[in-house]
C-alpha cells in the first residue's frame, strides 16, 4: 500500500462526504456569502468598500475555514471512523495529507466564490494581469491553510470544547496568511493604487508558509491526533 | 523525588535561599529605579516604566526558550521524562503572565509618551500573538488525558509555535515596512541613559530572571505534587475499582 | 507458539478513572475468548488496549508478540477492532465506505465484493447512505470492512446488541470462517447462551479486572 494511494483515497472519500452531504455546498457558501453582505452593512461607503476588498474577502475565508474544519472532523468522529482508521493503522501522514487535498479543494471553490462576489458587490476591477495573481494567491494561500486547518483541527478534534478551541489556536497562526494574502490581493486588484508587481513578494511569503506546514503537519500530525 | 507526607511543600533550601536573593534584588530595583535614578532629560518620570517593561518582556522570550527546549528534550529519544513537561508546562505559564505585564506597561508607557495605548508596531503585533499563542497552549494543556498524553500533545504543540512565532514577526514587520513610513521609533531608544539608569536596567533584568528561576522551580513543584495526588488517587481509586468486583 | 494476547497488570485510565485496574490475561492462536461481566466492568477497555487505542498507564504486555507500549503502530495493522460505534462515514453509501476502507488496506476489487456479498450487502443495499442502516445494516457494513481488512485478531465488543435472531448468526458464521482462516477471537457480550455456543474459553471481568471464569471448554 502505498502513501500516495493512501492519501488520494483519503482525499476522494472527504470530497465523496461532501458531495454526499452538500453541507459545504448548502451551508457554509451561503453564510460565506452572508459575511460578505453583512461587511458591507458594517462599511457602508463603496469607497471604502472596493479598498478593504481583498480583507474582507479574506476574513470571509477564514471564517469559512473554521466551519469546514469542524466539519471536516465532525464526520470522522460521528461513528468513530477517525478510531477505526487509527487502530487499522493507517499512515497518519497519508490522513494528514489526503484530508488537507480535500480541503484545500472545498476552500479553493469558497475562494473563488467569495472574489467573484467581491467583483460583483463591492466593484473590485482587476485587470487581466491583475486576475492572473490573484489566481496565483490564492493556489498559494490555500494550500497553506490547508495544512494547519487540518493539524490543528486534528488537534482539536477530540477534545471538548473544541468548537472553541480551534479559533484560539489557528487564527494566530493563519495571520501570515491573512497579512500575505490580503497584501497579493490588493495588489492584484489594484487596490488603494497598488501595482500588480507588488504582490509577488507577498505570494512568496505564502509558498514560504505552505511549504513549512505542509512538512511540520506531516511530521506533527501523528502524534497530535494519536495518544 | 516523589515528595511525601501531607506537609510536602514546594521549597528546598535551595530554592529557599534564592527566594531571599530576589526579595533583596526586589528591593534595590525599587529604591535604584524609583529614587537613585534620574530622571530622563525628554521622558521625565516616565522612563523608570523601563525598568519593569524591558525585564518582563525579557523573562518572557527566556520562558518560551525554556519551553520550547524542554518540549525538544522530552520528544527527543532517551530523555523522554515526564519532568521535562512539567518545566515546560511551568515555564509557559510564568511566560505567558510575564507577556501580560509587558504588554500592560507597554501600552502604559505609550499612552504617557506617544499619548496612545497602542500603535501598530510590528513589535507589539507580534507580542500580542506571542502572548495568545500560549494562552493557546496552555488550554491544549489543559485538556486531559493521562500525564504522558498531556506531555506529548503540549510537547509538539510548541514546537509548532516555534515555527509559528518567526513567521508572524515576519510578516508583520514586512507588513509595517509597506505601510508605515515614518514608525514610531521604540521608547527605549530615545532615552540617552546615564551610568546609574544603565546599571538599574541590568538590575532589573537579574532580579527578573532571578525571580523567573525561583517561579519556575516551584511552579514545576507544584504540577509535580499535582501529578502525584492524581496519581495517589488513581492508587486508590485502583483499590475501590478492584473491590467493585467483590461487591457483586 | 506464542500467545497472541499476554496482558499483565494492565492498569489504562480514561478521564481520571481506572477502566482497567490491573488486568492479567492470555489468549492463545486460534482461541475464542467470551468477556463475560456486567455493564462497567472494563469488558469495552480490555478490547480497546488489545486494539492499540487506550493507552497502558501502568503494567505491560504484548500483542501477536509485539509490545504493547512500543509497538503500537505495528500491533494496529494486523488488528480488527468492532467496537460500539462501526467508524462508517455516514454520508456515504455502503459500497463507498467499503471500497475506501479497501483502499486504505490494498485490498483488491474481488476482495470487496466476495466480503460485501458474505454480508448481503451487494444488489439494493449497496447504494445506501450510512445514514439510512438500520443498526443490524450498520454492523454487516462493519464487519463486511473486517473481513476486507484480514486481521489476525478479531475483537468484538457486544457484536451481537441490537441484532435479530437472523443477525447474530450471521456475526455467529462469520467468526467461525474467521476462525478457521487462523484468526484469534476476543468478544465481549453479556448474552452468554449465544456467545457461549461459539467461545473455547469464557473469563469473567469485574471491578477492572479478569477473573478466570472456568477454563476450556
Amino acid at each position: 500500500m502505498t502513501r500516495g494511494s493512501v492519501v488520494r483515497a483519503v482525499a476522494r472519500k472527504d470530497l465523496a462526504v461532501e458531495m454526499g452531504s452538500r453541507v459545504v455546498i448548502n451551508q457554509v457558501a451561503p453564510f460565506a456569502l452572508v459575511v460578505m453582505v453583512m461587511f458591507a452593512f458594517a462599511l457602508d461607503n463603496e469607497g471604502i468598500l472596493s479598498r478593504v476588498a481583498p480583507g474582507l474577502v479574506w476574513l470571509a475565508t477564514l471564517f469559512s475555514m473554521l466551519v469546514v474544519v469542524q466539519r471536516s472532523f465532525a464526520v470522522e468522529s460521528a461513528d468513530g471512523a477517525l478510531d477505526a482508521l487509527r487502530v487499522a493503522g493507517v499512515d497518519p501522514v497519508a490522513i494528514f495529507l489526503g484530508k488537507s487535498v480535500a480541503l484545500m479543494v472545498q476552500l479553493f471553490a469558497l475562494e473563488v466564490l467569495l472574489v467573484c462576489t467581491a467583483f460583483v458587490l463591492y466593484g473590485v476591477e482587476p485587470s487581466p494581469a491583475g486576475w492572473a495573481e490573484a489566481f496565483v494567491t490564492m493556489v498559494a494561500a490555500t494550500v497553506g491553510l490547508g495544512f494547519v486547518g487540518t493539524l490543528y483541527g486534528g488537534l482539536a478534534a477530540g477534545a471538548r470544547g473544541r468548537e472553541t478551541l480551534l479559533p484560539l489556536l489557528l487564527l494566530p497562526v493563519v495571520a501570515p496568511v491573512l497579512i500575505g494574502a490580503t497584501r497579493a490581493t490588493e495588489a492584484a486588484f489594484g487596490s488603494g493604487g497598488a501595482s500588480v508587481s507588488e504582490g509577488w513578494p507577498w505570494i512568496g511569503l505564502l509558498a514560504v508558509f505552505a511549504v513549512l506546514f505542509g512538512a511540520a503537519g506531516s511530521a506533527a500530525f501523528g502524534p497530535l491526533v494519536d495518544e | 523525588m516523589t515528595p511525601t507526607g501531607a506537609h510536602a511543600t514546594t521549597g528546598t533550601p535551595a530554592t529557599r535561599r534564592l527566594g531571599l536573593v530576589v526579595c533583596v534584588l526586589l528591593v534595590l530595583l525599587v529604591l535604584s529605579g524609583l529614587w537613585w535614578s534620574a530622571e530622563d532629560v525628554v521622558q521625565g518620570s516616565t522612563v523608570r516604566i523601563m525598568y519593569v517593561h524591558v525585564p518582563s518582556i525579557w523573562v518572557a522570550y527566556m520562558a518560551f526558550a525554556l519551553t520550547a527546549v524542554c518540549s525538544g528534550a522530552y520528544l527527543s529519544r532517551g530523555t523522554r521524562s515526564v519532568a521535562w513537561d512539567r518545566v515546560a508546562g511551568a515555564s509557559a505559564e510564568i511566560g505567558v503572565l510575564f507577556v501580560a505585564v509587558s504588554l500592560v506597561t507597554g501600552s502604559l508607557w505609550g499612552r504617557l509618551t506617544w499619548g496612545t495605548y497602542w500603535v501598530w508596531d510590528a513589535r507589539l503585533t507580534s507580542t500580542a500573538f506571542l502572548f495568545i499563542t500560549y494562552v493557546g497552549y496552555l488550554a491544549v494543556r489543559r485538556l486531559g488525558g493521562t500525564l504522558r498524553q498531556r506531555a506529548r500533545r503540549s510537547a509538539v504543540l510548541a514546537l509548532l509555535a516555534v515555527l509559528e512565532i518567526p513567521l508572524v514577526h515576519f510578516s508583520v514587520e514586512l507588513w509595517r515596512s509597506l505601510h508605515q513610513e515614518a514608525s514610531v521609533a521604540n521608547p527605549n531608544a530615545k532615552v540617552e541613559m546615564d551610568g546609574l539608569m544603565l546599571f538599574t536596567l541590568m538590575l532589573g533584568l537579574a532580579t527578573f530572571t532571578a525571580l523567573f528561576v525561583w517561579l519556575v522551580l516551584h511552579r514545576q513543584r507544584v504540577i509535580l505534587l499535582e501529578d502525584t495526588v492524581a496519581d495517589r488517587g488513581l492508587d486508590e481509586a485502583i483499590a475501590s475499582r478492584r473491590d467493585e468486583a467483590g461487591a457483586r | 507458539m506464542t500467545n497472541v494476547v499476554e496482558l499483565r497488570g494492565v492498569v489504562a485510565v480514561l478521564g481520571g478513572f481506572p477502566a482497567l485496574a490491573g488486568v492479567d490475561l492470555t489468549v492463545g492462536r486460534g482461541e475464542v475468548l467470551l468477556l463475560q461481566g456486567p455493564n462497567g466492568a472494563g469488558k469495552t477497555s480490555v478490547l480497546r488496549v488489545c486494539a492499540g487505542l487506550l493507552p497502558v498507564e501502568r503494567g505491560g504486555g504484548s500483542i501477536l508478540g509485539m509490545d504493547i507500549t512500543a509497538q503500537r503502530d505495528s500491533i494496529r495493522s494486523r488488528v480488527g477492532l468492532l467496537g460500539h460505534t462501526n467508524g462508517l462515514y455516514l454520508d456515504l453509501t455502503v459500497a463507498q465506505n467499503i471500497r475506501f476502507w479497501a483502499s486504505t488496506v490494498g485490498a483488491s476489487r474481488d476482495e470487496v465484493s466476495a466480503a460485501m456479498q458474505r454480508m448481503g450487502l451487494d444488489g439494493r443495499l449497496a447504494s445506501v447512505k450510512a445514514d439510512r442502516l438500520s443498526a443490524g445494516q450498520r454492523r454487516r457494513c462493519a464487519l463486511a470492512s473486517m473481513i476486507v481488512r484480514r486481521a489476525e485478531l478479531w475483537l468484538l465488543d457486544e457484536p451481537h446488541a441490537g441484532l435479530d435472531a437472523a443477525g447474530r448468526d450471521e456475526i455467529d458464521s462469520v467468526l467461525r470462517d474467521a476462525v478457521a482462516a487462523g484468526a484469534t477471537v476476543v468478544v465481549s457480550s453479556h448474552e452468554l447462551e449465544r456467545a457461549g455456543a461459539l467461545a473455547t474459553r469464557v473469563v469473567t471481568v469485574d471491578g477492572g479486572t479478569v477473573r478466570d471464569g472456568g477454563g476450556a471448554r
